[in-house]
């Protein structure tokens, strides 16, 4: 990194800039090394597609929610004490209520394009969960999570956790009634903790909830550790993607040592500069027609009323909705348990802690610990910066795939009651459905979409193989009928054929020649991955399948009719 | 002072004071419970007003809730209901039942309002029950920060802080509440139809209910200071759009940004 402060005090040539900005430019250039930087990231090679964005759309929400974020501070007050409104809405006038549930509504009713902040701010957070959590998936199903990139997968599963963490800090400042539902939820939960849950209630409280403190504490958190902790992590992230270089998708010339596209500058600066105005554009312009958390519908936080349709907003969703789908009891045993101690009886709410830990804990755990699963299984220690096609890692995506639908399940059941009333079906059916597709429903859809990704891939092989239709059929002087396939370019073959099918492995015997229980588990991980294959193309079936057409069977064709 | 002091300890002091203190409680109960009491008020309703109702009620109603309007399996008996149910029921719509379900549903209705009360009138002479609400209770001149509140502790938990609805069990709801007349309102909150609770004069005085009223005609009529509210169901609805519409058009221009001109 510091080659050119070293190269610019090498080169001693004396530059005498002409005009007063070269003067100025090359002042600054002599004591900081700018245009050695420059030469460095503006040479830096990002190759082009859609889907490498979303990082960037979360970037850029980030910035705009910490724009907004700052605007709202200058007149937002996280107090508790009690206050009676006196400002323009109506409904609430001389309602009693605390100063932070006040102020928030001054920012809203009274604070000039405060309304319109707040809506910047909480729709744009909206999006910057969305863009880090499709950013992810894209992460995932394209295998780019693969070595060198593993602790840079870490890194991104931190900022969602920290992401949902700001979210939910800054959702319950409001203090308006549907936040303190929420936090409500969140005590409760804490409280099913055994032993100690009491205690951290009581710590994060400052006592009985609500307490007085509770506001103050999350605001600290909301504005000033979560967001640095984001930034810390983002600029880990960002520093990992130029050591690591950006990954692209196969292609013709496009290998693990290689990047192919355009260079940061000027072009793809450009194109990013210019992104953030349309990413800031559409949030802007959403913001000022689509209203988001109306907290004066809610009215203050009393933790008496609850509302019908209190849902979280949609990142905290999945854990609320296993919360729904929890039952209370199971057949005729109850899941809220009262343990005799010694010192007395205890009460373990299994009902409440199993459905906020266990779901969560299992889509963490996965998430962060895949990369090693995957990496020991195929005991593949290479780099890679070549992605792989979804279709072409059938087990992998079809493991994705049982993961977003555990997750969309839960995600359904946060909107169980909306869901009853839209539909008009009855939420006990609804809620009954749901669980049964939270056991069943990642199962079918693995099984789905492993058969769907080897369809794709059985498909390529034959365009690869014998062209593409063109539905000219022709009669051959015998008689027979033919129909006349175009082969295709050579660019376009290189997809289809460019891509690893790795053989299910043997377990491999140690020094002393025991294959151990862990290889054996490590075996059957690779089959369980790799049985069912379907082999690119090679090119001596290429050229055979360029002369005659009925090339059907061979070795590596034979594992994929099963 | 001193006679009362003097025969304290006369044998039937205690008697006495057993009597006093049962005849307060008693007393204190009546006054009490007349505030609860069902009040028919036939006396709106004129004799011909009664018979045309029970024709209609013959014709129309019989089927179900029987001749005289004792009951069948089919339908409760409605002695007692009053003309406020009635007026409910059938003024909007849900009444005459258009099949047996998990609860009568809206549908434009059947009567002109001359029936309806002529039906009501007929019902509230078979027992007493709720009658029809007060002009003043209707007007919407209340106090809408104290309905907010009594809604909040009240309504919210089936109708959405907002009264936008919200789902019961078994395919049951609680409607939204948008576009309902004031006196069904009120109606609805006195005799408590469907899966409602009853929230009588002792649960919410009639001041109450107008407020309750009034804060939902603000509700309704003041303008979304923030624009489409998305139907005012949350952040289900605005995560909802999110994900399709905002995130539609991001990922519509990323396409456009990295695709290329040649």
């Amino acid at each position: 990194m510091g080659a050119w402060l070293t190269m610019s005090a090498a080169t001693e040539t004396p530059f005498e800039p002409s005009t007063s900005t070269g003067r100025i430019t090359n002042f600054v250039d002599e004591r900081v090394g700018g245009s050695g930087m420059l030469r460095e990231f503006g040479r830096k090679v990002f190759p082009d597609h859609w889907s490498f964005m979303f990082g960037e759309v979360a970037l850029y929400s980030l910035v705009i929610l910490i724009l907004s974020g700052t605007f709202l501070t200058f007149f937002f007050d996280p107090s508790m004490a009690e206050t009676h409104y006196n400002g323009p809405y109506v409904p609430l006038k001389g309602m009693e209520m605390s100063v932070a549930y006040d102020s928030s509504l001054r920012i809203s009713f009274e604070v000039r394009g405060g309304l319109f902040m707040r809506q910047v701010h909480h729709w744009s957070a909206l999006l910057f969960v969305a863009a880090v959590s499709v950013h992810m998936l894209r992460v995932f199903f394209t295998g780019a999570f693969r070595k060198p990139r593993e602790l840079n997968w870490v890194v991104g599963g931190v900022l969602l956790i920290l992401s949902m963490a700001a979210g939910f800090t800054g959702y319950s400042l409001p203090d308006d009634l549907l936040s303190g539902n929420g936090l409500r939820i969140i005590d409760g939960v804490v409280k099913s903790i055994p032993v100690v849950g009491t205690y951290i209630s009581f710590f994060l409280f400052g006592g009985e909830f609500p307490g007085t403190a509770i506001i103050g504490r999350l605001y600290m958190m909301h504005i000033m550790l979560v967001p640095a902790l984001i930034l810390l992590m983002v600029a880990i992230h960002l520093f990992m993607v130029v050591i690591h270089k950006h990954t692209q998708y196969p292609g013709p010339g496009r290998n693990d040592r290689n990047v192919v596209g355009y260079p940061l500058g000027p072009v793809y600066a450009a194109k990013a500069g210019g992104f953030f105005f349309i990413v800031f554009g559409i949030i802007a312009f959403i913001s000022a027609l689509f209203q988001i958390n109306p907290i004066w519908n809610y009215g203050p936080y009393d933790p008496s009323p609850v509302s019908a349709g209190t849902q979280p907003d949609w990142y905290i969703g999945w854990v609320d909705g296993a919360l729904r789908l929890m039952p209370g009891w199971l057949f005729n045993i109850p899941m809220e348990w009262e343990i005799p101690f010694p010192w007395g009886v205890n009460t373990l709410s299994f009902n409440v802690l199993a459905p906020a830990l266990i779901p969560a804990g299992i889509v963490f755990t996965l998430l962060f610990a895949y990369p090693w699963i995957e990496r020991w299984v195929t005991r593949d220690n290479r780099e890679h910066h070549v992605l792989d096609r979804p279709r072409n890692a059938p087990t992998r995506t079809a493991i994705g795939v049982a993961g977003v639908i555990f997750y969309c399940v839960m995600w359904a059941a946060a909107s169980s009651d909306l869901i009853a009333t839209h539909f008009q079906v009855s939420l006990n059916d609804v809620t009954y459905w749901l669980r049964a597709l939270f056991f069943v429903g990642p199962i079918v859809g693995f099984i789905v979409t492993k058969r769907v990704a080897l369809a794709l891939q059985r498909k390529d092989r034959e365009i690869a193989l014998h062209g593409r239709e063109t539905g000219r059929i022709v009669r051959l002087p015998h008689g027979e009928f033919q129909e006349i396939h175009a082969q295709l370019d050579d660019y376009k073959r290189y997809k289809l054929v460019g891509y690893e099918s790795p053989l299910p492995e043997e377990g491999i015997p140690n020094k002393n020649g025991i294959v151990t229980k862990q290889e054996n588990l490590r075996s059957k991980l690779s089959s369980f991955f790799f049985e069912d294959r379907v082999a690119p193309a090679a090119p001596s079936e290429l050229e055979a399948g360029h002369h005659h057409e009925a090339i059907e069977s061979s070795e590596d064709n034979k594992a994929i009719t099963h | 002072m001193k006679a009362l002091s003097q025969k304290r300890r006369h044998p039937l002091a205690a008697l006495a004071l057993l009597v006093l203190g049962l005849m307060l409680t008693g007393g204190l109960y009546a006054v009490v419970t007349t505030v609860n009491e069902a009040k028919a008020d036939t006396t709106t309703f004129t004799a011909q007003q009664v018979d045309e109702g029970e024709k209609l009620f013959v014709a129309n109603c019989a089927t179900c809730h029987g001749i005289g309007a004792s009951g069948t399996d089919a339908g409760p008996s409605l002695a007692g209901v009053g003309a406020a149910a009635v007026d409910f029921q059938v003024g909007t719509g849900r009444m005459p039942l258009q099949m047996q379900g998990p609860q009568a549903l809206q549908k434009p209705k059947q009567f002109t309002t001359d029936q309806t009360r002529e039906m009501a009138a007929y019902v509230a002479t078979l027992g007493d029950g709720p009658a029809l609400p007060e002009e003043q209770s209707l007007d919407g001149g209340g106090n809408a920060t104290v309905g907010g509140e009594l809604f909040r502790v009240n309504c919210a938990m089936c109708h959405n802080a907002a009264a936008a609805g919200g789902a019961l069990t078994r395919g049951k709801f609680a409607p939204s509440l948008a576009g309902v007349a004031n006196n069904h309102i009120y109606e609805a909150m006195v005799t408590g139809p469907q899966n409602m609770p009853v929230f009588n004069d002792a649960n919410i005085t009639p001041d109450g209910k107008r407020d309750i009223i009034t804060f939902l005609n603000t509700i309704e009529n003041q303008p979304a200071p923030g624009g489409a509210k998305l139907g005012s169901l949350g952040p289900v609805s605005e995560g909802l759009f999110l994900w399709t519409a905002v995130l539609g058009v991001i990922i519509g221009f990323t396409i456009w940004l990295t695709s290329r001109t040649s």
